[in-house]
């Protein structure tokens, strides 16, 4: 999947996706100098905002880690990253099947909430999973991304009967979701 | 570009109207207090608080939360005013629940931004210990600018002692008014649930520990006793962040574990063995939800998982109902919109044009709330078929008075893990009631409010009536207490000063249940609650010693609980002090108060009672939406249990109780 391109989560048996994840990995950038094998603690945070007609109704995020209604869950704040072995530190679930109906956008956000830019964090990437089957449907490689330090990743979004997920990549700054609205709104 | 301050360092501001963000990883409280060019506070008005949450210029929230945006327009304050300071506050210290010191969560971060959301300059308070109150941030005008400074400045004594500092004339008022506002905030939460299962049939991402509030009182998942091992936790910190204490046994202590660590398995209960797998649910027929099976929960007895599953029921309800009452909120509010932007439109004033729009705008708030309401519904159906079965495999201490499992009840040989209080339900799901389980043994005291209501449906109970009724519903409370513990390990007393209570305690006299006949007049009182208060005494003693087993030989260590009935009628100041110690004191050695009252008829005693209140759990004895779910915070009402009219099942299962108390005995 490349940036701007929209995927329909209709399956090829004609079922539509249910589940969706949202994992978010990264490994702390070792410090070059006389104690090189120390490394600075980067903490990487994703969200999820839930909106209706462009209004945000709700997010996800590590200090609110279900949203009210239930529909999307965080599974908790990781602070420090992995060993970079590929896996999610962070992971956003989304059922699709429990979105309130007025909800019709949901959009994916990663911070960095220790302020460093995404040139300083290695093997750090987003992803998005169909977790009924646990195929990836869009992954991006965030290190070395440039001096930014939020990402506006993805959307997805209600079509006639199922929903659909467009890819962003928007580059932008803040260090949690907050700072993000202004970026995001353009997206909606 | 945002200022990352250390403590003392200022940052110049350029706007006037700013936000304050704070996050904590724990409920605090926020205020903000004006000074002048001294830093002097000049009056309570000069302090926005969750009891006064808004003030020229200044803007806070009503209760303590983990963040806080605090709205602050340094045009709109006086010119008297030459500071602004943020305060946090633990609720611990104001009297609530939670951690007593900052030193013990983490450390608070504090950021000042413009409206627009730009970050100017933060703050993460750190290098706090047993501060329980602290001034995080301070802007402050200097030759006609604002800037902002890192303070940081704690204070061990809370907010009365922070505000004395500041020379607030009237301090420690203000710290006892804010204390008083964040309780009738929090004291509104029913207990915090136990940790999340991942239960495949509800939630569908699997081994995502939910977090829990933080109210203590749950052993973390996976731990195989749920019960609490000691009764000699602090009340003010959480199971676990205390330390090991010394269990104080009911009966079975063994003096061997003195001073050493805890044993943290349950004595009765095999740990090693894998539990019995839970009951599995046939499988569903295509495109039909899954048949609900009793017990359909995480959890190692057969009890765990029938909590787990009613704690389930109880989340899902508040979610399901959340996503219904956002969606209809929505679609009112686009209606609204949409009908005043028909209004505005020059050429709907002509012809059809703007009936048309008015009825689209009607149409599509129709079909959004219609949609809403069918996925509503079709949760509330597959929550009823649960509640169907669950209901009836419920054990006696989570059963309804009039469940058959009460006409087969004998004395239990354990400690159930929690007791039914009650039925909690939302006016969208009308037909679905959720048990309201309370873990045992009890965390904080009962208060069956006896003041007057009028209750939900309209009908008026006069005050004659509301006193029996709620006397009622705390004689079935006690014995259903007195039912679930094993024969001898809870003992009931009761104060009925003025003996108008003797109707209604007759299921418990009758029966020769009680410890003693109910105590009358001035005298009764005053030795019943002399021997608890010196009870409570000699436990804490015994357990500050280090030496639980150097309690005087025959010492009945059975939980107490205390009926008071007609308070305040014959209490003096004395037996008041007392009541207040035992509410305090009393939980954390098993010694328990129900109070019968109308917190009216006792305002002459004025605030000092309120702690008193604070430190009961309210409970009512005709349906009341007073509870608060901890998920979302929606209003539950709050049904008591009704033993059906006519019915001998108090009696018969008291008769048993009373039996098996003498048998015991010999």
């Amino acid at each position: 999947m490349t940036k701007g391109q929209a995927i329909s989560l209709q399956k090829n048996d004609g079922g539509s996706l249910t589940a969706v994840r949202m994992g978010l990995g990264w490994q702390a950038a070792p410090r070059r100098g006389l104690f090189g094998s120390r490394t600075r603690e980067i903490d990487l945070d994703a969200s999820a905002v839930l909106f209706a007609d462009k209004q945000p109704v709700d997010v996800v995020f590590f200090r609110h880690l279900v949203s009210d209604d239930g529909s999307v869950r965080h599974t908790g704040d990781n602070l420090v990253g992995g060993v970079g072995q590929g896996g999610d530190d962070e992971a956003i679930l989304v059922d699709l099947s429990r979105v309130p109906v007025h909800i019709d956008q949901i959009v994916f956000t990663v911070n960095s909430f220790t302020g460093q830019t995404f040139q300083e964090v290695q093997n750090a990437f987003c992803r998005l999973v169909d977790e009924t089957n646990g195929q990836e449907l869009a992954r991006y490689t965030l290190a070395g991304g440039g001096a930014y330090t939020a990402q506006i990743m993805a959307k997805v979004h209600r079509t006639g009967t199922g929903w659909t997920m467009t890819a962003l990549g928007n580059p932008a700054n803040g260090r949690t979701f907050q700072d993000l609205m202004p970026a995001i709104l353009p997206v909606l | 570009m945002t200022a990352e301050l250390v403590r003392g360092q200022n940052h110049p501001l350029s706007q006037s109207r700013l936000e304050i963000r704070i996050s904590a990883g724990t409920p605090v409280v926020a205020a903000a207090a004006l000074g002048d060019e001294s830093g002097r506070i000049h009056g309570t008005e000069w302090v926005a608080h969750p009891g006064a949450p808004t003030q020229p210029g200044l803007e806070v929230s009503r209760q303590a939360a983990a963040d806080h945006r605090l709205a602050v327009d340094l045009d709109a304050v006086t010119d008297a005013v030459h500071r602004v300071s943020v305060l946090l506050a633990l609720p611990a210290a104001e009297g609530g629940p939670g951690p007593a010191r900052f030193g013990s969560v983490a450390a608070p971060f504090v950021a000042v931004t413009g409206l627009d959301g730009e970050e100017v300059a933060s703050y993460t308070i750190t290098g706090l210990e047993a501060e329980s109150a602290v001034v995080a941030l301070e802007l402050y005008r200097r030759q006609g600018a604002w800037k902002v400074r890192a303070v940081g400045q704690g204070y061990a004594g809370g907010l009365a002692e922070l505000l004395t500092d500041q020379s607030l004339p009237e301090a420690v008022q203000l710290a006892g008014t804010i204390g008083e506002a964040v309780a009738r905030g929090l004291a509104r939460s029913v207990q915090a649930p136990p940790p999340r299962p991942s239960d495949g049939d509800r939630s569908r991402q699997p081994a995502a520990p939910a977090v829990g509030p933080d109210q203590g009182g749950t052993a973390p998942q996976g731990t195989p006793d749920p019960v609490p091992p000691s009764y000699g936790g602090q009340p003010s910190g959480g199971p676990g962040q205390d330390g090991p204490q010394p269990a104080y046994g009911a009966g079975a202590a063994d003096p061997s574990t003195t001073g050493g660590p805890i044993d943290y398995s349950h004595p009765r209960r095999q740990t090693s063995a894998p539990p019995p797998p839970p009951p599995a649910a046939p499988q569903p027929r295509p495109g039909q939800p899954a048949q609900p099976v009793a017990g359909d929960a995480t959890g190692w007895s057969m009890e765990e998982r029938l909590y787990n599953q009613v704690w389930g029921m109880f989340e899902d309800l508040a979610r399901t109902t959340a996503a219904y009452r956002s969606a209809v909120d929505f679609a009112e509010s686009r209606m609204d919109k949409e009908l005043e932007q028909a209004l505005s439109d020059p050429r709907s004033r002509l012809g059809g044009q703007g009936d048309a729009a008015r009825e689209a705008a009607r149409a599509r708030h129709a079909e959004l709330v219609g949609q809403a309401r069918e996925s509503l519904d079709r949760d509330l159906a597959q929550l009823v078929a649960e509640a169907e079965v669950v209901e009836p495999a419920l054990p006696p201490a989570f059963a309804r008075w009039d469940n058959p499992a009460w006409h087969a009840y004998r004395v239990p040989m354990e400690i159930p893990m929690a007791l039914r209080l009650g039925d909690l339900r939302l006016p969208e799901a009308d037909p679905l009631r959720i048990p309201m389980l309370l873990r045992l043994p009890l965390e904080r005291g009962l208060w069956i409010d006896s003041g007057r209501a009028d209750s939900l449906d309209g009908s008026f109970t006069d005050s004659h009536d509301m006193r029996r009724l709620a006397m009622e519903t705390a004689v079935a409370h006690a014995a259903r207490l007195l039912a679930v513990y094993p024969a001898g390990e809870f003992t009931v007393h009761v104060i009925d000063p003025a003996g108008s209570g003797a109707q209604a305690l007759a299921p418990l006299t009758g029966t020769g249940v009680l410890a003693a006949p109910p105590a009358q007049g001035a005298a009764g009182v005053g030795d019943v609650l002399g021997r608890l208060t010196q009870r409570v005494d000699l436990v804490q003693m015994a357990l500050r010693g280090g030496a639980p087993d150097a309690l005087p030989p025959g010492f009945d260590t059975s939980q107490q609980l205390l009926v008071v009935n007609d308070f305040p009628h014959g209490f003096d100041d004395r037996a008041v002090n007392q009541l207040r110690y035992l509410a305090d004191e009393g939980p954390s050695v098993g010694v328990h108060l129900m109070m019968v009252a109308d917190r009216e008829e006792s305002s002459a005693y004025g605030p000092l009672l309120d702690p008193l209140w604070r430190s009961l759990l309210r409970l009512t004895a005709v349906p009341d939406d007073h509870l608060a779910d901890p998920w979302v915070g929606h209003a539950w009402t709050y049904e008591p249990p009704v033993v059906p009219p006519g019915s001998q099942v108090l009696h018969q299962v008291l008769t048993q109780v009373a039996a098996a108390r003498r048998a015991w005995r010999r």
